[in-house]
C-alpha cells in the first residue's frame, strides 16, 4: 500500500522539479491526444516546442513572437500569484485586461489626430485605473460585504465582454470604417502606439512592463513587509491575523495590483499586437496566465520562464494549425492538461510517499 | 418598444425551460458542497456535458442517450477532480479552475464536426387536455420531461439531505470530516460518489443546453452558466428549495431581458446581455451582508482537503 505522509516544509528540491515533471507528463498525454487526432505525436511535439525556436524558416517570424506573446501572460502572471499567495482569488483578470484596453484605448482615441508626447503616457495609466477599478469591484464587495471575490471576479468578466463588443459597435467605432465594427487602428497613430522598441525582437512596452513587474515581485516578496504578510496570510491566515496583518487591507492591495498589472497588460496589446478595440480582442490571456502563475509556483523568477514556455505552445499552436492541421481547440486542451498535472505532481513537494501501511 | 407583444404565460412557460440547466447544475453543486468539497469546475463539467450529450443525441438519433452521455461526460470530467484533490490533495480552487480550462479546450476541440447540425428534437410530454387549459396549460402541461425532472431532482435532492442516513452521512462529512473519519465512515470514498453526483447533473444541465435551450452546438455555448449556478448555491444558502428559487430568479431575468431585446428596447443589446451576471452578483451581495449571514450557512469543512494522518 501506497501511504502519503506530510513533510514538515515543502520539499524545496521537488519544488524545482515539479514544474519540468508536469512539463514532460504533459507532452507525453498531450503526444497521446493529438495521436487520437490522428496526428503524429512526435512531430506535433517538435512543431509546437521546437519548431518556432530553432527550425531557420520558421524562427526569424516565430521568436520576435514570443515576447510578443509572453509579455501580457507575464504582466497579469505576476499581478495573480500575489493573490494566489495569500488565498485571494482573483480569477477575472480576462475582465481587467478587457477594461483596461477600452479605458487607455479610449483616452488615446480622444486626442485624435493630435500628436503629443504625453498621449502614450497619459493611456498607460489610464489602462492601469481600468484594471484597478475593475478588479476594486469585487476587492470592496469582499471587504464591505464580505462577497466571494472567486465568483464576483469572474461573473464580471462576462459583464466586461459584453462591454468590449458594446464599445467596439458604438462608442469607439471608427467613424470612417465604414460601419464596420472595431476602433481607429491606434499602432497607426504614432502618438498612441506602442511599437516594436527593437526591430526583430518583440520587444514592446508592455515587455519592459513585464519584466520590471517581475522584478519589483521579487523584491516586494524577498524583501519588503508587504510581501512577508502576503506569504504569511496564505500559509498562516490566523498568524499573520495576530501579527497585525489587516485582511481587508490585504484584499484590496493584491486585487488593485493584479486589476492594475492586468489593465496595463490589456492596454500594452490594444495599442501594440492587436492594434484596435474589436468585438474579438479578447483572447483568453487573463485565463491563460492563471496556468502561467501556477506553472511558476507563484514565485516572479518562475513566472518569467512560465511566461515563456506557454507564449510557445501559442506560437507552436498556431504553427501546427498551419503546418499539421491541429485544431486550435487542441492546443487550448492542451494548456488545461499542463495544469492538471501541476497541481498532481505537486503532492510530491507536500508529502513524501511510504510504501506500506500505517505505523 | 413593443412591451404588449410579451405574453405572460408564455414568459413564464419560458423562463421554466431557461432556468433547467442552472437548476440541475446547482442542485449538483450543492450535493458536493454539502460533503464539503468545493469544485469551482461546474463551467467546464456543463459544457462536456453539452458535447457529448449533443454528440451522442447526433449519433444516435435519440436525445435520452444524449442526456445520459451529457451526464456521464460530466461526470467522468469531475472524476479527474476527485482523483485529484482527494487523492493527490491538490488545492480544490485551482483544480476546479483547470477544470474549467480544460473543459472549454476539450469541449470545442470535440464539437469540431458538429456545428451547424441540428440535434434530434425533444418534443413536449402529452398531458392530454390538461395542457389545453388556458394560461396554466401553457405554463405547466407543455414541457418536456427535462423540466418535470430537474423539479423532481430538487425535491429528491431536499428529501435525501433531510431524512436519510445516506443525506446525514453527507452532510457530517462536509460539516467535520475529522470526527466523520474517527467515527469509521470513508470520507473520501463519500465525497468521490458526492463529486461524481455532482458532475453527472451538471453534464445534464449542459446537455439541456446545447439539445433543448438553444438547440444548436457552438463554442462556449453555456456562457457562465455553470458559474452561475456557483453563485445561486450560496444565494440557496445550500438549500434545495432555494435553488429552485435562485434558478427560477436567474431564468426569469434572462427570458426577459432576451423578449426585451427581441422588443427592439431603447437599451443596448450589449448592456441587456449583462444584466444577468450583474443581477447575480447584486444578489450575492445581499445574501452574503444581510441578517442571514452565509458564513454560518456553509459546510464547516468546505474547501478543506481530508488526510487521514492516522
Amino acid at each position: 500500500m501506497l501511504r502519503l505522509e506530510k513533510r514538515a516544509s515543502p520539499s524545496r528540491a521537488w519544488g524545482m522539479a515539479t514544474p519540468l515533471l508536469a512539463v514532460v507528463l504533459t507532452m507525453i498525454a498531450g503526444g497521446i491526444m493529438f495521436a487520437i487526432l490522428g496526428k503524429n505525436p512526435v512531430e506535433a511535439i517538435r512543431t509546437i516546442f521546437w519548431d518556432p525556436l530553432f527550425n531557420p524558416q520558421f524562427a526569424a517570424y516565430s521568436r520576435p513572437q514570443l515576447l510578443v506573446k509572453a509579455g501580457p501572460l507575464i504582466l497579469i502572471a505576476v499581478g495573480l500569484s500575489l493573490g494566489f499567495r495569500a488565498g485571494i482569488w482573483n480569477i477575472g483578470a480576462e475582465g481587467q485586461y478587457i477594461v483596461g484596453a477600452i479605458t487607455g484605448a479610449a483616452v488615446g482615441l480622444a486626442f485624435y489626430p493630435t500628436e503629443a508626447w504625453f498621449i502614450f503616457p497619459l493611456m498607460v495609466i489610464s489602462g492601469a485605473i481600468g484594471g484597478l477599478l475593475w478588479a476594486m469591484i469585487p476587492a470592496v464587495l469582499r471587504t464591505a460585504f464580505r462577497t466571494n471575490e472567486i465568483l464576483v471576479s469572474l461573473l464580471l468578466v462576462y459583464v466586461a465582454q459584453s462591454l468590449l463588443s458594446s464599445m467596439a459597435l458604438g462608442a469607439l467605432r471608427n467613424p470612417q470604417g465604414g460601419g464596420f465594427p472595431g476602433s481607429r487602428n491606434l499602432s497607426q497613430y504614432p502618438a498612441a502606439a506602442n511599437p516594436e522598441l527593437i526591430a526583430g525582437t518583440g520587444m514592446h512596452w508592455g515587455v519592459v512592463a513585464a519584466f520590471i513587474a517581475v522584478i519589483f515581485a521579487y523584491i516586494l516578496l524577498q524583501r519588503h513587509m508587504l510581501g512577508f504578510s502576503i506569504r504569511l496570510a496564505g500559509q498562516a491566515p490566523r498568524a499573520a491575523r495576530y501579527a497585525g496583518v489587516s485582511p481587508t487591507r490585504l484584499v484590496i492591495l493584491c486585487l488593485g495590483i493584479s486589476g492594475a498589472l492586468a489593465g496595463l497588460a490589456g492596454l500594452f496589446e490594444v495599442s501594440g499586437p492587436a492594434g484596435q478595440i474589436s468585438i474579438d480582442f479578447a483572447s483568453g490571456y487573463g485565463f491563460t496566465a492563471i496556468i502561467v502563475a501556477f506553472l511558476g509556483r507563484l514565485n516572479p523568477v518562475g513566472i518569467l520562464l512560465a511566461g515563456l514556455l506557454m507564449a510557445l505552445t501559442y506560437i507552436g499552436g498556431e504553427l501546427a494549425q498551419f503546418m499539421l492541421g491541429l485544431p486550435a481547440a487542441a492546443i487550448q486542451a492542451f494548456q488545461g492538461m499542463l495544469l492538471f498535472f501541476l497541481l498532481a505532481v505537486d503532492l510530491l513537494s507536500n508529502y513524501r510517499i511510504r510504501l506500506g501501511g500505517a505505523k | 418598444m413593443d412591451l404588449g407583444g410579451i405574453n405572460p404565460a408564455v414568459l413564464i412557460a419560458s423562463l421554466m425551460v431557461a432556468s433547467v440547466p442552472i437548476m440541475l447544475a446547482a442542485l449538483g453543486e450543492l450535493v458536493v458542497e454539502k460533503a464539503g468539497v468545493l469544485n469551482l469546475g461546474v463551467e467546464g463539467m456543463m459544457i462536456i456535458g453539452a458535447v457529448m450529450g449533443f454528440a451522442v443525441a447526433v449519433n444516435t438519433g435519440s436525445p435520452l442517450a444524449g442526456f445520459l452521455g451529457g451526464a456521464a461526460g460530466g461526470a467522468i470530467l469531475s472524476l479527474v477532480f476527485a482523483l485529484l484533490t482527494q487523492y493527490l490533495l491538490a488545492n480544490q480552487v485551482a483544480t476546479g479552475l483547470a477544470l474549467t480550462l480544460f473543459g472549454l479546450g476539450l469541449s470545442s476541440l470535440i464539437g469540431q464536426g458538429y456545428v451547424g447540425i441540428r440535434p434530434p428534437l425533444t418534443g413536449a410530454l402529452p398531458f392530454g387536455p390538461l395542457a389545453d387549459i388556458p394560461v396554466i396549460g401553457r405554463i405547466l402541461f407543455r414541457h418536456d420531461w427535462m423540466v418535470y425532472f430537474s423539479l423532481l431532482m430538487v425535491a429528491a435532492t431536499w428529501a435525501v439531505l433531510k431524512f436519510t442516513r445516506i443525506g446525514l452521512i453527507l452532510r457530517a462529512v462536509g460539516e467535520n470530516h475529522d470526527a466523520a473519519h474517527a467515527l469509521g465512515y470513508k470520507v473520501r470514498r463519500i465525497r468521490v460518489l458526492a463529486i461524481c453526483f455532482g458532475g453527472a447533473m451538471a453534464g445534464l444541465g449542459g446537455a439541456y443546453v446545447s439539445l433543448i435551450r438553444v438547440p444548436q452546438w457552438t463554442d462556449g455555448i453555456t456562457s457562465g452558466a455553470g458559474w452561475i449556478a456557483l453563485a445561486i448555491v450560496v444565494f440557496a444558502s445550500w438549500k434545495p428549495w432555494r435553488v429552485l428559487l435562485g434558478a427560477y430568479l436567474f431564468g426569469g431575468i434572462t427570458v426577459l431581458q432576451l423578449n426585451l431585446q427581441a422588443a427592439g428596447a431603447r437599451i443596448p443589446v450589449e448592456y441587456l446581455s449583462m444584466s444577468p451576471y450583474l443581477i447575480t452578483i447584486l444578489v450575492l451581495v445581499i445574501m452574503s451582508s444581510g441578517r442571514g449571514r452565509i458564513a454560518a450557512a456553509a459546510p464547516a469543512a468546505l474547501g478543506k482537503n481530508f488526510h487521514a494522518s492516522r
